[in-house]
């Protein structure tokens, strides 16, 4: 076990194969380094397939990346179209061979020229790519296309048995050669059976035309000893040579930011926790024909440049011109920025080339000029393209791409007014960190748009409906009036206020008359309290009268007693005197 | 390479005193001496020694057999141990009836 273990450890240490590089853009994330090291590899693929171009673009940069002498021993072409087909990806041969790099060696095989007699060996071949790997020192060997020799040759028995040799010979060597064979038919990979001989690694390109665009993808179909992406890459052929593109990059392990980018309508930040979106996110505007999501984008867009940042704007649908002309009318001056180089303007139509192309274009376009965010208007014209799947593919791969260069992405992306209008039809909706709608609101014979978040990961966004106006002054965004009615925009909105306000002086002039009848009231209530008030302080005084005649009565009638028994003094006079009184008091 | 009125000039190319080499050479004597008596000059290469040489002449097979003159260049690859595929690939229409 721990033995067992230990040895693990070790392989893990060191990694079983030695890979060089092939310095072709994306060839070498999908082998995980580039081709087995001193070994042969196999390219093959049909006519026309670019077998050729990838085995001069590896023995190109490896001459001029990696100072990694190469040789190119030709079977199909000379030497002068050779260099004059690697001068149209801005290769330099001529230059290469005379600073002793590369050297290209054409063998010419001529069956109308050739007799064959007897035994014979390959010897003059492995002399002539000994001497030329010799004389520069090369690292890198390229055999286009040995088949040939087949074609040349009858003799099948001594061409198989001697390639087997040449391709041993070319392990001994330990150069790392790639040996291109026309695809065969039926299941084998090449007509003659390379594949037989070369078994490390073999690379199958392919090209393929579909819906009238021709797209060339790429797959490893097997290196023996490493792992590798096991799909098929679209790959292109360009003025730089040949790019292959990941799918998708094979982990999710990007830098993410929490720093904001405003949208350059207040009003939309402030339903984005009042910030706007993630600095490197992807945005995403969908909505109906008309929606003014164009007018979003461009927003977004004139906001950036006006953070002294730089934007690219990818237009699939509209010209530039057009595009600056028809955001003068909102009164956002993106002509300006143009002249600053802080926006810059790509447009073209989706069919010019294949969406593969598309990309490649973009990642160019967007490594050279480095922007802080990028526009594509719209992403639904590609559809026109490629399918679904692809497209969606595409942007996933635009999508990793941006994200790794914390650039923040706006799509815009038109639905069409069906019943799932929450659903983009790429099929982007998911991938993207926020989702804006905007849609018509058809009411009351007019058309207005409503505008809505419908995702945005990671903040706490707001789940109103807005109506979104577009004036001479921007964009903006209003509270759609919720009513009894429903939800209420446009001029049926203006109507419902103004009726509110004729409600309001309507109440306000009620309520007064009824304030005047409530006072008038209580004056009428306040009177009748002071009518009563003084009747009863006239009953009242009636009473005390009475009582202060009985007091009088009884202290006057009190002092003539006194004054009685003062004048009688006898014990039974006062008791008479005492009936008397009470007969005075009731009378 | 003095005299240069022979009617054959021809090349033979090999690689080190294989008995492959060793047998082509000794054929091509055999079908010069009987041939073309006098009117033949045969200049042996080892790219061994030489394979700076190879490219000039299109050799990737050995041993091969080069017609240099008269044009055009004709190559014959092998042992050259069939006596009428030399002769016909290099254009000696033999003199007897063979």
């Amino acid at each position: 076990m721990a033995k067992e273990s230990k040895k693990n450890k070790k392989a893990a240490d060191h990694p079983q194969i030695a890979k060089t590089p092939t310095g072709i853009t994306g060839l070498d994330e999908i082998t995980g380094g580039g081709i087995p090291a001193g070994r042969p590899t196999l390219i093959c693929g049909e006519a026309g397939c670019g077998k050729t171009l990838v085995s001069l673009e590896f023995i190109v940069r490896g001459a001029i990346e990696f100072n990694e002498p190469g040789v190119f021993m030709a079977f199909e072409e000379k030497a002068e179209e050779l260099a004059m087909n690697a001068g149209s990806l801005g290769f330099n041969l001529e230059q290469l061979q005379k600073d002793k790099k590369l050297k290209i060696d054409y063998v010419h095989v001529d069956r109308s020229e050739i007799e064959e007699t007897g035994e014979y060996d390959l010897d003059g071949l492995f002399i002539r790519l000994g001497y030329a790997i010799d004389t520069i020192g090369a690292k890198r060997v390229v055999l286009d296309t040995i088949e040939n020799l087949f074609a040349g040759l009858t003799n099948q028995g001594i061409l198989r048995a001697e390639l087997r040799r040449l391709f041993q010979w070319l392990k001994e060597k330990g150069v790392t050669a790639m040996i291109t064979g026309e695809r065969g038919e039926g299941p084998s990979l090449t007509r003659q059976g390379l594949e037989e001989y070369v078994s490390d690694c073999v690379i199958l390109l392919d090209h393929r035309v579909i819906n009238q665009i021709s797209t060339r993808r790429l797959r490893i179909v097997k290196y023996r000893g490493s792992v590798h992406g096991t799909n098929e890459y679209p790959f292109l052929i360009d003025e730089d040579g040949i790019s292959v593109l990941p799918v998708t990059s094979l982990r999710l392990e990007k830098e993410v930011s929490s720093d904001r980018v405003s949208s350059g309508i207040p009003s939309l930040d402030k339903m984005l926790c009042g910030k706007g979106f993630f600095k490197g996110g992807s945005v995403l505007v969908s909505g109906t024909a008309g929606t003014g999501k164009t007018s979003i984008a461009a927003c977004f867009a004139n906001e950036i440049c006006n953070q002294k940042q730089r934007c690219l704007y990818f237009a699939f649908e509209e010209s530039p011109r057009q595009i600056i002309r028809n955001m003068h009318s909102i009164s956002m001056d993106l002509q300006m920025h143009v002249d600053n180089g802080l926006l810059q303007f790509m447009a073209s139509r989706p069919t010019l080339h294949g969406l593969e192309q598309h990309l490649v274009a973009m990642h160019k376009l967007i490594k050279r000029f480095k922007p802080q965010a990028v526009v594509l208007d719209p992403i639904t014209n590609l559809i026109t393209v490629g399918s679904v799947s692809e497209v969606k593919a595409m942007l996933i791969r635009l999508i990793d791409f941006l994200q790794e260069e914390q650039i923040t992405v706006m799509f815009t992306a038109l639905t069409l007014n069906s019943v799932v209008t929450e659903q983009t039809d790429e099929g982007v909706s998911s991938l993207v960190d926020a989702w804006i709608l905007v849609r018509d609101i058809e009411f009351n014979g007019e058309r207005n748009r409503g505008m809505y978040i419908m995702k945005s990961r990671g903040m706490k966004h707001s789940n109103q409906v807005r109506e979104f106006i577009i004036t001479d002054k921007g964009i903006d965004l209003v509270e759609v009036y919720l009513g009894p009615e429903g939800v209420l925009t446009g001029s049926a909105r203006e109507a419902q206020k103004l009726q509110e306000q004729t409600g309001e002086v309507l109440r306000s002039h009620a309520m007064s008359v009824k304030d005047r009848e409530v006072l008038r009231k209580r004056k009428v209530l306040e009177a009748k309290i002071a009518g009563l008030q003084s009747e009863f302080e006239s009953a009242e005084e009636e009473l005390n009268k009475i009582y202060i005649e009985e007091e009088l009565v009884k202290k006057v009638a009190e002092g003539n007693r006194q004054e009685m028994l003062k004048l009688r003094r006898g014990d039974q006079g006062g008791n008479d005197r005492k009936v008397k009184s009470n007969e005075n008091k009731r009378i | 390479m003095k005299t240069k009125e022979y009617k054959y000039e021809l090349r033979l190319y090999i690689a080190g005193k294989t008995a492959k080499s060793q047998l082509a050479l000794a054929n091509l004597n055999k079908y010069c001496e009987e041939y073309l008596e006098g009117e033949y000059k045969i200049e042996v290469i080892d790219l061994l020694i030489k394979p700076q040489l190879a490219e000039g002449d299109q050799i990737f097979a050995v041993p091969t057999l080069v017609r240099k003159v008269p044009e055009p260049i004709r190559k014959v690859i092998g042992d050259l141990s069939n006596e009428e595929k030399v002769l016909v690939g290099l254009n000696i229409r033999p003199a007897n009836k063979k």
